[in-house]
């Protein structure tokens, strides 16, 4: 079974990628998990990248939330990029797109953290 | 193959693990297929089941395995129908508060049945037999089914 979350770094970036499901009961745990891990080693600049993301269910944009207020909190700022058209669906009918940093791809992410 | 005709309901007992729910949505696909449903709107109706049976499993049976979750796919030509019933305690839908308020915004959870109602044309909850909530998730396929469309050309 593949990895639903690998991670690499980009300079003091830490890129969380995510694949497949990110549903309730797996994927969403893994998510959480990835993102606090990088949070707990003391990244303060984490991108998500969400091309490779097939489903998210609202247990997954839960923690999503989740994670991005952690983050706030910590004082680490989390964007996401390259959503795919039905994620960006699922996250605009509950108006969270306007409340997340959303690039189309990860070079603009990137470049957006200075 | 598995046929899965409208006028020969599908009913399902999956024990309550969220695994399960890969297997429901497993069989929604071959429904779909089978009634004409666009991969496009199959994809939004999966979530909605997706959400209906996590409710079921997480809020309804507590996600106790000795209880069980009940899954019918029916409806008739023009509409896909599908019960989620639980053997939880029942609850209240006017009781979740509205995700889109701005307290609510910033919260976990709460999003599952507004994400029902809005990728589905219907969605009731009535009290089961057995005590749980049933939910009845329902979609029109005059506008989703490449059937219809080819029917209508």
């Amino acid at each position: 079974m593949s990895k639903t979350v690998t991670t690499r770094d980009a300079g003091d970036i830490k890129i969380i990628e995510l694949h497949g499901k990110i549903t309730i009961g797996s994927g969403d745990l893994q998510m959480r998990e990835g993102i606090h891990a990088a949070l707990a080693a003391g990244a303060k600049k984490i991108l998500v990248d969400m091309k490779d993301v097939t489903t998210i269910d609202s247990s997954g944009v839960g923690e999503l939330v989740g994670c991005y207020t952690t983050a706030t909190h910590r004082g680490a700022k989390l964007k996401l990029a390259a959503l795919p058209p039905k994620i960006s669906d699922v996250l605009t009918v509950t108006q969270l797109i306007t409340v997340f940093d959303v690039f189309t791809d990860e070079k603009d992410a990137v470049a957006s953290f200075g | 193959m598995i046929e899965t005709a409208a006028s020969t309901p599908i009913v399902l007992w999956l024990s309550s693990r969220y695994a399960n729910i890969e297997l429901a949505d497993a069989l929604l696909a071959q429904v779909c297929r089978d009634r004409g449903v666009t991969e496009e709107a199959r994809h939004w109706i999966s979530m909605a089941l997706r959400e209906a049976l996590a409710n079921a499993i997480k809020h309804g049976n507590r996600q106790d395995p000795e209880k069980r979750v009940l899954v019918t796919f029916g409806g008739d030509d023009g509409t896909l129908a599908i019960e989620v019933g639980d053997e939880g305690a029942g609850f209240e839908p006017e009781e979740i508060a509205d995700p889109l308020a701005a307290e609510n915004q910033m919260k976990t959870s709460g999003r599952g049945i507004f994400y029902m109602r809005t990728f589905m044309d219907e969605v009731a909850f009535t009290r089961g037999e057995t005590g749980g909530t049933l939910l009845t998730l329902k979609k029109r396929l005059d506008t989703i089914s490449k059937r219809k469309g080819a029917e209508a050309s």
